[in-house]
């Protein structure tokens, strides 16, 4: 069995996983999920994710976004924001 | 008084009834936001588009719901309205609250925003209309600070809500606020980290009257129901005939069951073709009343148009006991978010998602047994499939 992923470690996963998409293609917390369980095959549930999203939000690395859906993405100046 | 002549508006403030227009005209002098928005209101009625856009990236720290980003597109000729955020804040079960703590909400609320409100939203929220960027924290601190704290937005599960249930109705079946609250307090990560494919609305109403429309509006309808008797107080029956009431007319004959029979002195009900649609006990409720054995019934998949057509409720569960702490209602919910979070398409309701894989297989999915009462009409049942060959056979 191999040892368990920290959240930490599926947190920076994550990060690099919406950092490469950003401009792109906008990320669900699902899509994020499904995609850190791939990576990391039995070494992560999805409570882990959980707690790997929930990090990188509290971390300030990462905002909700809402789009016609919810996503998650890296801080940025929005288009529309009226300064 | 808007900035601009508002022709098409003030018309809107003729006739007897409250005008949203007067409402926000009263707060022109007051604030700015609602000056302009007095002026770009006009605009869009005169051109006829709307200058809003919705969404994006605003929010409070931590949470991925509960603020609505909106801005105009015409930040120049209307700075007031550049940024006019929408805030949702968690109402209590059932929207009571003391004059006291209205205050509050109204005294944050001018502090920080517009001053306009929206009691409630169609979820059930507080709802606080415009707010600045950077208005946003200092406002949720002081609401945190007065106890309240922030709804459901986006792809998360909504401010659950729910009727004033056993706080002032007599036929409540279970505790409707008390299940409200639990559903609230249980899922706060739900609740303010969007993690589904949509939107997820729970809705509670104590039994099939169903004051808060369940049934039509949210994603889980927790309607309570009994499963014994209706019960009949003959002497009472006699007193509402006595008095005019036509019974055989307005009750026998309302019965969408045809279950009823009145002979002029007695009353009789078959209970197993009631349908529970509480007619009969609505229009004699001293003579009738919800059977003792008391509880809910589940049902799943309704939703208002916005992607697709308005659904209405399936059965899910027949007959549930209401106890607290509703772990078998838990449990349920978080079977029914993981399959749907498996599998759901982006912005597909979770009823639009059994229609896509069908009821069958999402039972199958959420480990629950098919039941003939899962009905989609009454007295039809689409689970059931017969074997062509079969009946051929049997008719041979």
């Amino acid at each position: 069995m191999a040892e368990p992923a920290s959240v930490e470690e599926v947190a920076e996963t994550m990060y690099k996983l919406v950092a490469q998409a950003q401009g792109q293609k906008k990320l669900k917390p699902g899509d994020l999920t499904k995609s850190a369980m791939q990576i990391f095959g039995d070494r992560v549930d999805k409570k882990v994710c959980k707690e790997a999203i929930k990090n990188l939000i509290e971390s300030g690395k990462c905002v909700y976004t809402y789009f016609g859906g919810s996503f998650i993405e890296i801080p940025h100046e929005e288009g529309a924001a009226n300064k | 008084m808007a900035k601009v002549p508002t022709p098409k508006l003030d018309e809107l403030e003729k006739g007897p009834w409250p005008s949203f227009v007067t409402e926000i005209k009263k707060r022109a002098d007051k604030h700015a936001a609602c000056s302009d928005l007095l002026g770009i209101l006009e605009r869009s009625y005169n051109e006829k588009i709307g200058h809003w856009k919705h969404g994006g990236i605003v929010g409070v720290f931590g949470y991925g719901g509960g603020v609505i980003g909106r801005y105009c597109d015409l930040p120049e000729d209307f700075p007031g309205v550049a940024h006019f955020h929408t805030m949702r804040v968690n109402m209590p079960a059932a929207w009571f609250y003391t004059s006291e703590a209205i205050r509050t909400l109204c005294d944050i609320w001018e502090k920080h925003g517009s001053g306009l409100t929206n009691m409630h939203g169609s979820t059930g929220d507080i709802i606080f209309l415009g707010c600045r960027t950077e208005d946003l924290e200092p406002c949720f601190a002081e609401l945190a600070e007065a106890g309240f704290d922030l709804g459901g937005s986006g792809s998360d599960l909504r401010t659950p809500s729910c009727c004033c249930g056993m706080a002032r109705c007599e036929w409540a079946c279970y505790d409707t606020m008390g299940f409200c609250y639990e559903m609230t307090q249980h899922f706060q990560d739900e609740l303010h980290r969007p993690a589904f494919p949509y939107k997820f609305k729970i809705k509670a109403a104590g039994c099939p009257n169903d004051c808060v429309a369940s049934i039509a509006r949210a994603d889980l309808s927790v309607i309570g129901n009994w499963r014994d008797n209706i019960q009949i107080d003959a002497a009472e029956v006699t007193n509402y005939a006595k008095a005019g009431l036509d019974i055989a007319a307005d009750v026998v004959n309302n019965c969408p069951g045809q279950c009823i029979r009145w002979d002029g002195k007695t009353l009789t009900i078959k209970d197993e073709d009631c349908k529970h649609c509480m007619h009969c006990i609505n229009v004699m409720p001293k003579a009738l009343r919800p059977g003792k054995e008391r509880g809910a019934t589940l049902l799943l998949g309704s939703k208002a148009p916005i992607m697709e057509g308005a659904l209405l409720s399936s059965v899910l569960v027949p007959f549930i006991e209401m106890e607290e702490p509703y772990d078998d209602i838990k449990e349920l919910i978080e079977a029914i978010w993981e399959v749907w979070c498996e599998d759901g398409k982006n912005r597909e309701r979770v009823g639009e998602f059994i229609q896509r894989v069908g009821m069958g297989n999402f039972l199958e999915a959420i480990g629950l047994e098919p039941d003939p009462n899962m009905v989609a009409h009454p007295r039809e049942n689409p689970y059931v499939f017969y074997n062509l060959n079969e009946e051929e056979e049997s008719d041979e």
